[in-house]
């Protein structure tokens, strides 16, 4: 037979202790602190993302710790080797105040590949965000508003089937000119051409995944309760939808920053980018390509570095990905 | 399905007229004048008159409707008349470049060749490493050959073609002496040496090529494996007592490959993109080569044409890749 049941103030406490925790709740975690402890997790995520800030911060103070004139010439010091070479030479002409050598016109190599880098990363960055903010606005407007969405998603499939690398290889060369002369200086003219050209041909993934992330956020209980009580369309994009679909918009930016930085290069090496006195490490690839067989350093530093920038970003990619999905974190 | 594929076949038409729109107003509203390298010394109703010649002068809408019955009616009858010779284009107007005063069109067929052989070997040879890596790293995953092969793929991925080319040049052109660094097209193969000497000048470019493809297709078949891996079937397959062979490589694999077969039909238009670079690198002169010459010398129509040629490649293959998908999966249904 079941025993009596206990009764009386004694028995009520051993109730409630029986209904407690045996261990104590964990401090309760912000959704951003989860991201990082997942982000942490990716190795390779963690050396991209450290790589990333290094390069950008290098290429913003290096010129004041490196204070050579990336475009002073200097003659008598023309095709030095870097240090290192002088490790298993000893007649080549090599010297500390050039660690990484110098060109054929005896400016030095590590101020050009920093004055390089300072363009591309900020055509990187500039080109990315364009790419990003048409992006977002496209696939904002279509998942929100059913009216518009057929006609911006036509569009955007037949932006998607232009052919993207000959038409910016067309739409560089054609008007380099116009713009060199609107923008006054043709550095500034090809900056504003290039991060338009690349930023206007590279917004459409963004676009599609902002999309699908709106058209599923917004048939939920909580748009529909900000929409009951009177909230206009413009509050709910920006305070509801906005923040709901910020991983996707990063994830594709990192991949944004990759592509641009190797499109620029690119336009670089085939000779349609900026003017040939003007440093990016496509350019300087690709000047160095004639005479890669006596320096082949030359070919190679500027090639590393758009590599592992590259590299690096898409690794960080990887690893936000993987942080900022709620399915996979935690596990 | 075979609605479906008239269907897309024929909105297909409209998106290849957008994209045609696209480039002729792009070069339109380009400046630089064609008559630019005439001497001063012409008299000017003389420049008037080769302005005409060259089909310039007239309103803007009156070109592009001459380029489109130029390429779309007048270019196949040359091909038929090619074909069977017949004479159905005899003596009518043809794309013509600026350049060199020839159809376009012959010289692209001229250059077709030899980008199609360097850029679609490479392409299957790429196709050929990618499937066997992305198979076995998903099979053993999370072992060493899956994390180096998933390092080497990310590595491929980030290497641009610009850099890889030279620096496959300089260790094997340059340092040792092996292959050759420029494509030489001329070359005929006739008996065995010439082959070896072909097959030696293919090499570098095709790898170069290949690696960019390689990354991207082991990375989707791994993908698909790991999605496919854990599904009941699999598990059903290994209880009824099948060869571990016969379920990954028949079951598992079948499955994985229809996601991975339209990524490789998507990818056909992005390699010939690629090979704009690659050629330039190896001096191939194929049409990348050819799109820059003309870039360079302004040759509206032959830089038209040939970026228009560009375009319905991937219209194309994004329509097979559609259609191969619908037909592949038989749960996937368009009607």
């Amino acid at each position: 037979m079941t025993d009596p049941m206990p009764s009386g103030p004694e028995a009520d406490a051993e109730f409630i202790t029986a209904l407690q925790d045996k261990t104590a709740t964990a401090a309760p975690s912000s959704q951003w602190r989860d991201v990082w402890h997942q982000f942490r997790r990716h190795k390779g995520a963690m050396f991209g993302g450290a790589f990333l800030l290094f390069i950008t911060c290098a290429v913003i103070v290096g010129p004041y710790i490196w204070a050579i004139d990336a475009q002073a010439l200097d003659i008598r010091n023309r095709d030095m080797r870097p240090i290192w070479v002088a490790l298993w030479d000893s007649t080549a002409k090599t010297g500390w105040h050039r660690p990484f050598g110098t060109d054929n016109l005896g400016r030095d190599i590590l101020a050009t590949i920093i004055a390089g880098g300072r363009v591309s990363m900020a055509v990187g960055w500039a080109a990315m965000l364009l790419a990003l903010v048409i992006g977002t606005l496209i696939g904002v407007l279509s998942g929100y508003f059913k009216r518009l969405d057929f006609w911006l998603m036509r569009f955007t499939d037949l932006v998607l089937s232009l052919p993207i690398l000959p038409l910016v290889l067309l739409a560089v060369t054609l008007f380099r000119q116009p713009l060199t002369s609107t923008f006054g200086g043709p550095e500034a003219g090809m900056f504003v051409l290039i991060v338009g050209v690349i930023g206007l041909t590279n917004w459409m993934p963004t676009a599609r995944i902002v999309r699908g992330d709106i058209l599923a956020l917004k048939e939920r209980e909580f748009i529909l309760a900000a929409r009951s009580i009177g909230t206009s369309s413009g509050a709910i994009i920006r305070r509801h939808l906005l923040p709901n679909v910020i991983s996707p918009i990063v994830v594709s930016a990192t991949l944004g920053l990759a592509t641009a930085i190797i499109t620029e290069s690119a336009l670089s090496f085939l000779g349609v980018g900026f003017p040939s006195d003007f440093p990016t490490w496509g350019k300087l690839l690709s000047d160095a390509v004639p005479r890669m067989q006596e320096y082949p350093e030359r070919v190679m530093l500027p090639g590393i570095m758009i590599s592992l920038t590259v590299l690096s970003v898409n690794y960080l990619g990887d690893g936000l990905r993987d942080a900022l999905d709620p399915r996979i974190r935690g596990r | 399905m075979l609605t479906y594929t008239i269907r897309r076949l024929l909105l297909s038409i409209p998106t290849l007229l957008f994209i045609s729109l696209v480039i002729f107003g792009l070069l339109q509203l380009a400046p630089g004048d064609p008559m630019a390298q005439v001497p001063l010394t012409v008299p000017a109703e003389v420049k008037e008159k080769m302005r005409q010649a060259l089909g310039l002068g007239e309103a803007w809408y009156i070109q592009y409707w001459k380029w489109l019955v130029q390429f779309f009616w007048i270019e196949p009858q040359v091909l038929i008349d090619h074909w069977f010779g017949t004479s159905f284009a005899e003596g009518k107007q043809r794309v013509i470049s600026w350049q060199t005063r020839s159809p376009v069109m012959d010289i692209v067929v001229q250059r077709l060749p030899q980008t199609l052989w360097v850029v679609g070997l490479a392409y299957v040879v790429g196709i050929l490493i990618a499937l066997p890596i992305g198979i076995y790293s998903a099979y053993k995953h999370y072992s060493i050959f899956d994390q180096t092969g998933t390092f080497i793929t990310m590595i491929g991925f980030s290497i641009p073609p610009f850099f890889t080319g030279p620096l496959l040049i300089v260790i094997f052109s340059v340092s040792l002496g092996w292959l050759p660094s420029i494509y030489d097209t001329t070359h005929v193969v006739t008996d065995w040496t010439s082959f070896k000497i072909q097959f030696q000048q293919m090499i570098m470019p095709v790898m170069v090529l290949a690696l960019q493809t390689t990354a991207q297709i082991s990375r989707y078949m791994r993908g698909a494996m790991l999605d496919n891996l854990n599904q009941d079937y699999v598990r059903t397959a290994r209880a009824k007592g099948l060869k571990e062979s016969v379920v990954v490589m028949v079951h598992v694999v079948r499955n994985s490959m229809i996601p991975v077969v339209t990524v490789i039909a998507l990818g056909v238009p992005a390699i010939f993109g690629g090979a704009i670079i690659t050629e330039n690198v190896f001096k191939v002169n194929g049409i990348g080569q050819l799109l820059l010459t003309w870039l360079y010398a302004n040759d509206l129509p032959g830089v038209m044409t040939l970026t228009f040629i560009f375009a319905i490649l991937i219209v194309l293959f994004n329509l097979i890749a559609d259609v191969l998908y619908g037909v592949l999966d038989p749960r996937i249904r368009y009607d």
